[in-house]
């Protein structure tokens, strides 16, 4: 099985798409009328939260998709667009945080639903890799991971919902009235942004499947010499080890 | 805390900065650690292509050597 297929087109797609958005960003979309200059990180924050809120629903799709069929690639996909989302939450965290400090004043705010929730998202998925790494046996460990990433992919859009229907505080629901009256200018730059970092999502989720392919069926040759050449065994993992 | 004035250029640039610097450390240490993968990959790859090496060699002798007893 080959994951690497279109990875060059998609690269390239990837870095003049998020180029392209940075400088529509700095030299083409208008200041905010209320937040001035800051509201620029609005054009990478929004972005990755909708991809890495995105990346972990397909993983539970994924997840789905193991469950009926048995295909340990659908394991290994849903492994990785878990893996990614967690790192592009980890720029939503940051960046967020920083946003708020220049915005509100404070790095964090508590009693603010949307990012409190968000922090619930986050930590949950920060359990699936020790919860793999917990199960020693590969075919229950793809198993019960699906079933995790079914489950928490699908509280996903139940806490993106509950959060709309919540009391707004200081979080503003952007994507809702506010979105709907952005300027030209600023739509365009931040469906740019959306589509520049969605492309970067999906080259970074092939790249790391076609590693983790590589590494896999490196370590199947391996264990097919390992019995002459006195070879390691397998050792105990949170990524899947058999395609 | 919602209705907070705007920041003024020079005070809100280094925020701004600090975002996309973020973003572009994720991708840059994402990157690094890929780096470090493929390194592991390729001197798997060179220790599978040895051993496979050394066992045509063998393989080899051991042909030389029943085509002398022969």
């Amino acid at each position: 099985m080959t994951f690497g297929r279109g990875l060059r087109a998609l690269s390239i797609a990837s870095a003049v798409l998020v180029t392209g958005a940075f400088a529509l960003v700095f030299f083409y979309a208008s200041n905010d009328a209320d937040q001035g200059f800051v509201q620029k990180i609005f054009y990478v924050h929004v972005p990755l939260a909708i991809v890495a809120l995105c990346g972990f629903v397909a993983g539970g799709i994924f997840g789905i998709k193991h469950l009926r069929s048995g295909e340990r690639a659908d394991d290994l996909r849903s492994y990785v667009a878990i893996h990614i989302s967690l790192v592009f939450a980890v720029g939503v965290l940051i960046t967020g945080s920083i946003w708020a400090r220049a915005s509100w004043g404070h790095w964090w705010l508590w009693d603010e639903p949307t990012l409190v929730s968000f922090l619930i998202v986050f930590l949950l998925y920060a359990c699936y890799q020790p919860l793999r790494f917990s199960i020693e046996d590969p075919e229950r460990q793809a198993r019960y991971a699906s079933v995790f990433a079914i489950v928490a992919g699908a509280f996903v859009p139940l806490n993106f919902l509950a959060v709309r229907m919540a009391e707004q505080l200081s979080h503003p629901r952007v994507l809702g009235t506010t979105g709907g009256s952005m300027p030209g200018d600023m739509r365009l730059t931040f469906v740019v942004a959306l589509v520049g970092v969605t492309c970067l999502f999906v080259t970074l989720w092939k790249y790391e499947l076609a590693s983790k392919s590589a590494s896999i069926q490196l370590r199947s040759l391996r264990r097919r010499l390992a019995g002459d050449d006195g070879l390691a065994p397998l050792t105990r993992s949170a990524a899947p080890q058999q395609l | 805390m919602a209705a907070t004035p705007a920041l003024p250029l020079d005070d809100a640039g280094p925020y701004v900065a600090a975002a996309y610097l973020v973003f572009l450390a994720l991708i840059l240490i994402y990157v690094a650690i890929m780096a470090t993968k493929l390194g592991r990959i390729e001197r798997e790859i060179s220790e599978l292509s040895e051993i496979v090496e050394r066992r045509e060699r063998e393989g080899d002798g051991t042909e030389e050597r029943e085509e002398e007893r022969v």
